[in-house]
């Protein structure tokens, strides 16, 4: 069984399709676990009730969340192989043990003690549950850490040998994990879900605000935001920054892809906007600033950086998609340090909650964290072609012996089910967001009448769930 | 010989085993919404299983990931051979583990049984998937220089239909005798009823297989009825029989657990009746564990971060099961 570029191409769009339906996921799980426990140690620490109700407010939406990230999770541990099965068996004796500790460390933990932190307050003590809380917030973290780290070692790879028919054989464990491009993509990432969540929950708080100044938690919720926003946004910019000088040093021919430039000069240009024309190697519609690059990549004023011509044809990632995801990203993350400062601003005048125009533009923000998001991993991974495993192993030569027609079908599928389940998932979670938090707050999914003695006291009728007429029976 | 590929051949094994029994009665319970049509009762179902059904599932998650990192050639050929039963698998449990949320989130009766039947369905879908995929398996993959040689519908015989089939039997039995530990009142009447049934289903199914196994491949053959194996194998259907009696005496007694355990011990015995057939290979008829392994810097690299974790897993995941014991009643406050 043979594949044509078009099986090649179906299986690129379907594991950037699954995984890009999954990666938010886990990115807002990631800053949400955190935020829930910053609010359970808050609740447990000053005892306000207001703390407990936006911890219960989000934990709902934290279900929901998780459990799509499970079932899109259990897609790709198997899709490498399905998929990807020559890369899989190349590379698979140093990405597997990766995945792995993954599962070890990270899945089993959150799993676990998910349970506990949804459903359990009642039947643990205080101190238990929230041992839980944090349980699910480090698994989400491990996660980052292993799966960033394989990712990494596809981009930047080290501490290994080859054998004779090209497979990957570890050599230095810790050359693979701390990878040279590892430690700026861990904190890149991990900020990026901070900042992801910090402009969900503003957004929600910023919404219930605009109906109901009063509203404690909306207060509680958009304050909280406001500070991420402020603090992380700045800190995002500065160690995206880094992390673009790691990628000049290691990976050239995606940097100058991102810049859409194809020639090499001194006092390198800043393209601004343009159509980066592969066939012809150059850049059309250029509007650019002279030296700007220069000054940016290697921070010197007649600095230069090499062109996208120089690289050998076959070797060039496709610059229009990673020119046009890299300026979404950098202007989302603009835009969100932007907002961060004008909260502060508003805070030191005394009118945070009162200023209708902000709390309006963090309404409109709240999808900028998981563009900016896809949109970076779009610059990584597209500008790490025509590589899976960078400058090593081809994207062609990585794939399975699946026919087009096979290939067809099962992303036909996915595309399917993707859309009816994740766009259910989207709709549940918009409804639970536009419910205002009340005082009293309470824990996930309920909406069924206390009819018999559970094992626990009775807990008091969910109002939460006034659409659920018939479940009041 | 005890060497690392063959403790690694015991991890993933009993990874697979643990995903078996555990998520074996999750899938089971969507199965069972077929006959069990009250809205009340389904919700005691599903809330039997609400908090631990995510560590149930990262068991097959472990299975997949732990193929990819010690045995890569098994993984780089089983996934694409079977491809069209591993993406039905996947498709499946993505229906079901978010209906499993959704169902209690749904604003008209309609949406929820809407998500009902996408439980019942993606459920249904998963487990002939995994019964076609062990069937697939087992039956041999054509292997040709490192890569799946097949055909696209190789996988499709009535062996791994029969397989199939079994597996739906199987995880509706696990799930009716969940019923008669979790639950109480007439749901679990209806269980044990149900249980009656199915485990004599089960156990014809558990004959047709072990008999249609050892027809596959002469390997197959002298590894159960060559001498001196078949003395050393005889106590198996013994065992399985004496199974049986306490299936069946704690059934009429109307024991709590019993059935439950049998049911799972049955599973234990078929699963180690596999090892026994497929052993040494990996991937019949070409692939053994040692050809498939890893290099040892890998598999050693895992087997300290497995020696060390998987205990600790094991105790959190007793302790999650230890929080939520009990009988499941109608109303209970998490879902």
């Amino acid at each position: 069984m043979g594949h044509g570029i078009d099986a090649l191409f179906l299986a690129r769009a379907q594991f950037a399709f699954t995984l890009g339906f999954h990666i938010v996921l886990p990115a807002f799980s990631i800053g949400l676990a955190s935020y829930l426990m910053v609010l359970e140690a808050l609740w447990l620490r000053t005892g306000r009730q207001v703390y407990l109700d936006v911890f219960q407010y989000w934990l709902k939406i934290f279900a929901i969340s998780f459990a799509m990230g499970v079932v899109s999770g259990v897609v790709m541990s198997y899709e490498f192989g399905t998929n990807w099965a020559v890369f899989s068996d190349k590379a698979g004796p140093i990405i597997g043990p990766l995945m792995g500790y993954e599962v070890l460390t990270a899945f089993f933990l959150e799993a676990g003690f998910l349970g506990v932190m949804l459903f359990g307050m009642n039947r643990v003590p205080r101190a238990v549950h929230f041992m839980a809380s944090c349980l699910v917030a480090l698994g989400s973290l491990m996660s980052a850490f292993w799966i960033l780290s394989a990712n990494s070692w596809m981009q930047t790879p080290q501490g290994f040998t080859r054998t004779p028919d090209g497979r990957f054989f570890p050599a230095d464990w810790w050359a693979v994990i701390f990878n040279p491009s590892f430690p700026y993509r861990l904190a890149h990432m991990v900020i990026a879900s901070y900042l992801t969540v910090a402009f969900v929950v503003g957004a929600v708080g910023a919404y219930h605000l605009l109906r109901d100044r009063q509203n404690v938690a909306a207060r509680t919720m958009f304050s909280m935001a406001m500070w991420m926003a402020v603090i992380v946004a700045p800190i995002q910019l500065v160690v995206g920054d880094q992390h673009g000088l790691n990628t000049l040093e290691y990976q050239p021919a995606k940097v100058a892809a991102i810049e859409g430039d194809f020639t090499t000069e001194p006092g390198q240009p800043l393209i601004l906007f343009g159509w980066p024309n592969m066939r012809t190697e150059t850049t059309d519609y250029e509007i650019s600033i002279p030296h700007l690059g220069a000054l940016v990549l290697t921070h010197t004023w007649n600095g230069s950086i090499k062109g996208l011509a120089d690289f050998p044809r076959e070797d060039r990632p496709y610059s229009p998609v990673v020119f046009f995801a890299f300026r979404i990203m950098v202007g989302l993350g603009l835009l969100m340090a932007a907002a961060g400062i004008a909260g502060l601003v508003q805070r030191v005048r005394g009118r945070l909650y009162d200023t209708r125009w902000l709390l309006r533009t963090m309404v409109v923000m709240a999808p900028a964290g998981f563009i900016a998001l896809l949109a970076g991993w779009t610059v990584t991974e597209v500008g790490r072609q025509p590589f899976t495993v960078y400058g090593l192993l081809r994207t062609a030569d990585s794939v399975s012996p699946i026919d087009l027609p096979g290939v067809a079908t099962s992303i036909a599928a996915f595309a399917v089910v993707y859309f009816i389940v994740f766009g259910a998932g989207l709709v549940f979670l918009l409804r639970l967001m536009g419910r205002a938090p009340t005082v009293g707050e309470s824990g996930p999914p309920k909406g069924i009448p206390v009819r018999s003695a559970g094992i626990t006291p009775a807990p008091a009728l969910d109002d939460a769930h006034p659409e659920h007429p018939v479940r009041h029976s | 010989m005890i060497d690392l590929p063959t403790i690694w051949a015991a991890i993933i094994a009993l990874a697979v085993l643990a995903y078996i029994l555990l998520d074996g009665f999750d899938l089971g319970l969507g199965l069972l919404f077929s006959v069990e049509r009250q809205e009340e009762d389904r919700d005691v179902m599903v809330n039997t299983i609400a908090p631990v059904w995510d560590g149930n599932e990262t068991w097959l998650v472990m299975g997949g990931a732990g193929l990819f990192a010690v045995f890569p050639l098994a993984y780089a050929v089983i996934m694409p051979a079977l491809y069209p039963t591993i993406i039905a698998m996947l498709l499946g449990l993505v229906f079901r583990g978010v209906a499993f949320e959704f169902r209690f989130r749904a604003i008209t009766e309609r949406g929820r049984i809407w998500w009902d039947r996408a439980f019942l369905l993606g459920s249904l879908v998963a487990t002939l998937a995994q019964g076609l995929t062990l069937g697939g398996l087992l039956q041999g993959i054509k292997v040709v220089d490192r890569a799946y040689a097949g055909g696209w519908f190789d996988w499709l015989t009535p062996f791994s239909v029969l397989c199939g089939v079994a597996l739906v039997i199987g995880y509706s039995l696990q799930a009716s005798c969940w019923l008669i530990w979790r639950t109480e009142g007439a749901l679990q009447r209806r269980a044990r009823a149900r249980a009656r049934v199915l485990a004599i289903a089960m156990l014809a199914l558990i004959v047709a297989v072990s008999i249609w196994t050892p027809l596959l491949s002469t390997h197959f053959t002298n590894r159960w009825f060559a001498w001196p194996n078949i003395l050393l194998l005889s106590p198996m259907p013994v065992v399985v029989a004496l199974v049986a009696w306490g299936f069946w005496t704690g059934l009429s007694r109307e024991h709590h657990l019993t059935p439950f355990l049998c049911a799972q011990a049955w599973f234990v015995l078929c699963y180690a009746g596999l090892g026994i057939s497929i052993w040494p290979m990996m991937v019949p008829p070409s692939i053994t564990v040692h050809q498939a392994a890893a290099p040892p810097e890998s598999q050693m690299f895992l087997l300290v971060g497995a020696v060390i974790l998987i205990p600790i897993i094991l105790i959190y995941t007793g302790f999650a099961y230890w929080v939520f014991r009990g009988k499941v009643k109608p109303g209970a406050h998490y879902h």
